[in-house]
């Protein structure tokens, strides 16, 4: 696990040690969607917005 | 192997298949697809070099460009572009799965509120509207009544991106808030959970509660013939229970497992690093 600031709220995000490229962490301070944009050093970016033909 | 996956956001989904895949020691290649951009007539040194690409797209029509692109350059890739075309569109799917014999819902299709309106009389209330893409029981409506038909379709139709103005129809069945999913690999299930909601919608993605179920011989037989109808591969296939029998109302190309894995007595991963291995090893067998 690390700890990062969420770029929204700046309060602590908990990465999981075995954190992904492109995965989504919540904040769960402010309810942000984040994406890891960067693994070393790590970078979190805003979540695009759900897009309508997204899914399984 | 050495194996590429498409994607752009990790669900939890793609992060248990990158973890599966890397326990084996297989050569994974991320490939976010929104980092790059992919030529008409050539693949490119990186692509080249890969034994099966994995589609994990999110977004379906990125799935659909690109599982086209893989095989126009020769890259064995899984779904393939016609099971990718079919299951992104649920006008496709249901034309498959109708010519395939297979049971869904009675579903139809108009392109006027006029049309929509005369066969959703016909269906009666409720009957179920549905965009023809989309997932995640999304934009979904259970249509009650004439009135609320009407305004509706209204609304879609004037706020609508013009696929919102297909009007996909379908009669409504009484499920009392359950449906079935099971996920199979080459018309093999893998696993089936049962997910019940208080809700008429029952995606997992929606909250509903799964519990695992045995998945008998009858429908074992129906998913042989879903993966058949559709093109083939990975899929996690749709289904409701009626008096007469199970009925089919999706096929999904880019399946989420993380629900079923949960619950099943089965490893869903390694049992799809399984299958993407025994693709491998017959592309190789072929070609050389
Ligand atoms: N014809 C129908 N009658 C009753 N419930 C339905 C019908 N079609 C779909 N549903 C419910 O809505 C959910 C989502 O529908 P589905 O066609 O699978 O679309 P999505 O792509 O959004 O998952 C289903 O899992 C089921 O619970
Ligand atoms: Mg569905
Ligand atoms: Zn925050």
């Amino acid at each position: 696990m690390t700890d990062e600031a969420c770029i929204v709220c700046d309060a602590t995000v908990a990465l999981p040690a075995d954190v992904e490229l492109g995965e989504i962490v919540d904040c769960l301070t402010c309810g942000s969607e984040l994406e890891v944009t960067g693994i070393d050093p790590y970078a979190l970016e805003e979540a695009p917005e759900l897009e309508e033909d997204w899914g399984e | 192997m050495k194996v590429g996956v498409l994607h752009s956001r990790i669900r939890r989904d793609e992060k248990l298949l990158l973890n599966e895949l890397r326990e084996r020691d297989h050569a994974v290649h991320k490939l976010d697809v929104r980092d790059r951009s992919f030529s008409i007539d050539q693949a490119g040194d990186q692509f080249a070099t890969l034994e099966l690409v994995v589609d994990r797209c999110l977004s379906s029509s990125r799935s659909r460009y690109l599982t086209a692109w893989c095989e126009r350059h020769d890259i064995p890739v899984v779904n393939s572009a016609t099971t990718a075309a079919t299951c992104a569109d649920k006008v496709r799917t249901s034309l498959a799965l109708s010519e395939a014999g297979i049971p869904t819902p009675r579903t139809e299709v108009a392109f006027s509120i006029d049309a929509a309106l005369d066969i959703m009389d016909d269906l009666g209330y409720p009957c179920v509207l549905k965009p023809v893409v989309g997932s995640w029981g999304r934009l979904m409506a259970r249509i009650e009544s004439r009135n609320m038909a009407e305004s509706l379709l209204e609304h879609k139709a004037t706020l609508g991106h013009y696929e919102h103005k297909v009007f996909y129809l379908q009669e409504y069945i009484e499920t009392e808030g359950e449906d079935l999913r099971i996920v199979a690999t080459d018309g093999v299930p893998i696993a089936g959970m049962r997910r019940s909601s208080d809700h008429w919608i029952t995606n997992a993605a929606r909250g509903a509660e799964v519990a695992s179920i045995e998945v008998d011989s009858e429908l074992e037989t129906l998913v042989a013939n879903v993966d058949a109808a559709v093109g083939g591969g990975l899929l996690g296939i749709d289904l409701m229970e009626t008096q007469d029998g199970y009925t089919v109302h999706e096929v999904n190309h880019s399946v989420e497992f993380n629900a079923l894995n949960s619950v099943a007595p089965i490893d869903v991963p390694s049992a799809v690093v399984d299958w993407l291995e025994s693709i491998c090893l017959e592309t190789t067998a072929v070609s050389s």
